[in-house]
């Protein structure tokens, strides 16, 4: 059968998001002859209608069905009904990343191991290892084109990155340079070099960030194998008397109930709606949920320690100029407990625009003390703080029931308390990035909180046995055989980088297992 | 330039001969608010003139940037002037005087300095009005293109081609 398939068609594999998890898989599956349906509850937006207007562009991608928060995060209170600052639409967040591809470090799959114990934390090792997942790392290195690997060249300095740069060598960094992106740095596979443009939040409108929307899904469609159902948002997952899963229930783009049937399921749409989802498929079988014979489902959601540093100097720096992400120190990273915490961070150029600036700088603020930093803003610095934040059950995505969506289905509650480790982590980044403007003769610094997060994970995570995870070692399911998860969510631990390689990584390696085990009968 | 522009500017300068001051923006007759320099008019039509001049005054206030004209702090508020907000404003507004009464002071516009009126508003930042009124100017008054220049912000590059020729990395003091 070839693309379109029936909704009748059981032998299709439905993947629930087109992003770095459900937009690659999806592809590599369709690549190997297999029949995919793709759901994805947004729009398709590509390159000509992205815009450099971060108010627009927001309003054009940013996923803004309704979600609450708790917890003493400052996001729950600054942006209490927007946890995360992520995207609906073909090709996921993918659209918005900022493009940094780094590999985990070989300790950080192993954090429980490596790190003891650490009170209030739910640690745990990865099943898999650094070594298994090598060669899958090249793979997606190769597939996004990240700078610094495969011989591809680094991506040129911008402003905002030398004045970085002078700062963190001045500190004695020596890891420093312009990072591993998925930006081209020349013309690489069909795609543009990177015109430094800005606005790579908004979506690069020379396709020289990798995205899967106009990569693996176009790709995937060409063979005939994938069909890709925009604004299709599905509802629940059912299942037959069995245990197994049958299919998904939907609505489509005209608000109609659909079901389409399915051989294998694939769930991909983020650490907080993939949980939700399972959540929402509840039945009298699996009363709390699909997948959570452990009650891991929801749980253990992790968002990385994050902050920035922004900084005023007495003279330009333009720092919007250019790529907005192409500089990191890498130093930090290390583990290294004499610090005061466990795991560590990375320290990576960021810049946003005025209107953002105004909505992130310190958020509710006003009055003078507010208004004179961003009178300074053609003389700002920016950096972002990335780091391992620790795993807690008690930070988990529910179902609030009290406050339902457009489609009558409960909304996800994301509640998350810092880890007194986060703390630690952020006061020492802080200092740190602080430190390092202040050595070019910063006149003020900024220790900015987090934002509505974008690297939302671990909420159907991975572990070697059931009862303490949601998915085993190739995302699929402990309790369902024929139901994976393909996204963030399956993070058994956060690790210190941004996750976009390794969700790419390991996609690449479950549609090598998904299809194995097709021609072994088993699935 | 059509009729209702037109009839607007022609009034204005009318207008602006009988102005009476009402802190640094003047109410002119009835129905306007006019900059003193006749920089910028706008008529109001739901709200009290010395309520939009309050208004004006607040988000100044809030927001205050020297070098950013009165117009732009306009352009961001000039929305509530309409029959959804009128009766929200017109409390708030007349609450802010009550708090600017309660420091010793006439009303929140006759008060001369801004550190008194930021005690005023301080009394009040948590109340529902005061949190509308500012997280309306986040985007109201950021988001304005035409203020963008006054902080240096570029704005859109991708129609020039982007920076990659046009000083990306240009910054000469480091």
């Amino acid at each position: 059968m070839t693309a379109p398939f029936d909704m009748s068609d059981d032998s299709v594999v439905v993947v629930i998001g087109t992003g770095a998890g459900g937009g690659v898989l999806s592809n590599e599956l369709a690549q190997k002859g297999i029949s995919v349906v793709a759901l994805e509850a947004g729009g398709r937006y590509l390159p000509d209608d992205y815009t450099n207007d971060e108010w627009d562009s927001f309003g054009q991608l940013a996923w803004v069905d309704a979600r609450t928060t708790s917890g003493d995060w400052r996001v729950a209170n600054d942006f209490s009904g927007l946890p995360a600052w992520i995207v609906k639409a073909v090709g996921g967040t993918t659209t918005h990343w900022a493009g940094a591809s780094l590999r985990f470090q070989d300790h950080e799959w192993k954090a429980k191991t490596n790190y003891g114990p650490v009170e209030g934390a739910n640690l745990l090792d990865w099943p898999i290892d650094g070594a298994e997942m090598a060669p899958y790392y090249e793979k997606a290195e190769n597939k996004l084109g990240v700078t610094r690997t495969g011989g591809r060249e680094g991506l040129p300095g911008c402003n905002n990155y030398k004045v970085f740069e002078k700062g963190a060598t001045a500190l004695g960094y020596k890891e420093v340079h312009t990072g591993r992106m998925a930006i081209n740095s020349a013309e690489n596979d069909g795609r543009s070099a990177c015109q430094q443009t800005g606005f790579c939040f908004q979506g690069c409108k020379w396709g020289a960030k990798w995205s899967s929307a106009y990569t693996d899904i176009p790709r995937g469609e060409a063979t005939g194998n994938l069909e890709v159902r925009e604004h299709a948002h599905v509802m629940r997952i059912e299942h037959d008397d069995s245990g197994k899963v049958t299919g998904v229930v939907y609505k489509d783009k005209d608000g109609n109930e659909q079901m389409q049937k399915a051989r294998i399921v694939c769930v991909a749409g983020n650490s907080i709606e993939s949980p939700r989802l399972l959540l929402n498929s509840a039945s009298s079988m699996y009363p709390d949920g699909l997948a959570n014979s452990s009650g891991q489902v929801g749980r253990n959601y992790m968002r990385h320690m994050t902050g920035s540093v922004y900084a005023v100097f007495d003279k330009p720096v333009k720092m919007w100029r250019g790529t907005t992400m192409a500089g990191i120190v890498q130093d930090e990273s290390r583990h290294d407990p004499s610090r005061g915490f466990v795991g560590g961070y990375e320290l990576e150029t960021l810049s946003l625009g005025l209107p953002f600036m105004a909505a992130f700088l310190d958020p509710g603020a006003w009055g003078r003390e507010f208004t004179s930093a961003l009178d300074g803003y053609e003389n700002m610095a920016g950096m972002w703080i990335v780091g391992e934040d620790m795993p807690q059950e008690s930070n988990r995505v529910t179902l609030n029931h009290d406050v339902t969506d457009q489609h009558g289905l409960p909304v996800a509650n994301v509640h998350s308390d810092n880890h007194p480790n986060d703390i630690a982590m952020r006061n020492h980044a802080y200092q740190q990035g602080m430190a390092i403007y202040d050595a070019v003769g910063a006149t003020r610094t900024f220790p900015t909180p987090p934002y509505p997060s974008t690297h939302n994970l671990g909420t159907n995570r991975m572990s070697e046995n059931a009862g303490d995870g949601v998915v085993n070692r190739w995302g699929q399911a402990h309790d369902i055989e024929n139901l994976f998860v393909s996204d963030g969510s399956q993070f058994t631990t956060g690790a210190a980088e941004n996750p976009t390689l390794t969700i790419v990584a390991l996609a690449i390696r479950q549609a090598d297992r998904i299809a194995d085990q097709m021609n072994k009968g088993n699935l | 330039m059509n009729n209702s522009t037109e009839k607007r500017q022609i009034t204005r300068r009318a207008l602006l001969k009988q102005a009476t001051a009402a802190g640094a923006i003047a109410v002119v007759g009835s129905g306007f608010v006019a900059a003193p320099n006749a920089a910028w008019a706008m008529e109001v039509e739901y709200l009290q003139p010395t309520t939009m001049v309050t208004l004006i005054q607040m988000a100044r206030d809030i927001y205050p940037h020297d070098h950013v004209a009165d117009e732009f702090y306009v352009a961001a508020v000039k929305g509530y002037d309409s029959e959804a907000s009128a009766e929200m404003i017109e409390t708030g507004i007349a609450a802010l005087d009550a708090a600017a009464q309660g420091n010793g002071f006439a009303n929140y516009t006759d008060t001369k300095w801004e550190r008194d009126r930021v005690d005023i508003l301080r009394g009040i930042e948590d109340s529902a009005f005061f949190q509308t009124i500012r997280g309306g100017l986040v985007t109201g008054l950021y988001n304005q293109k035409a203020v963008w220049p006054a902080f240096g912000f570029e704005g859109e590059s991708y129609s020039k081609g982007g920076y990659i020729d046009r000083g990306f990395d240009d910054i000469n003091w480091i």
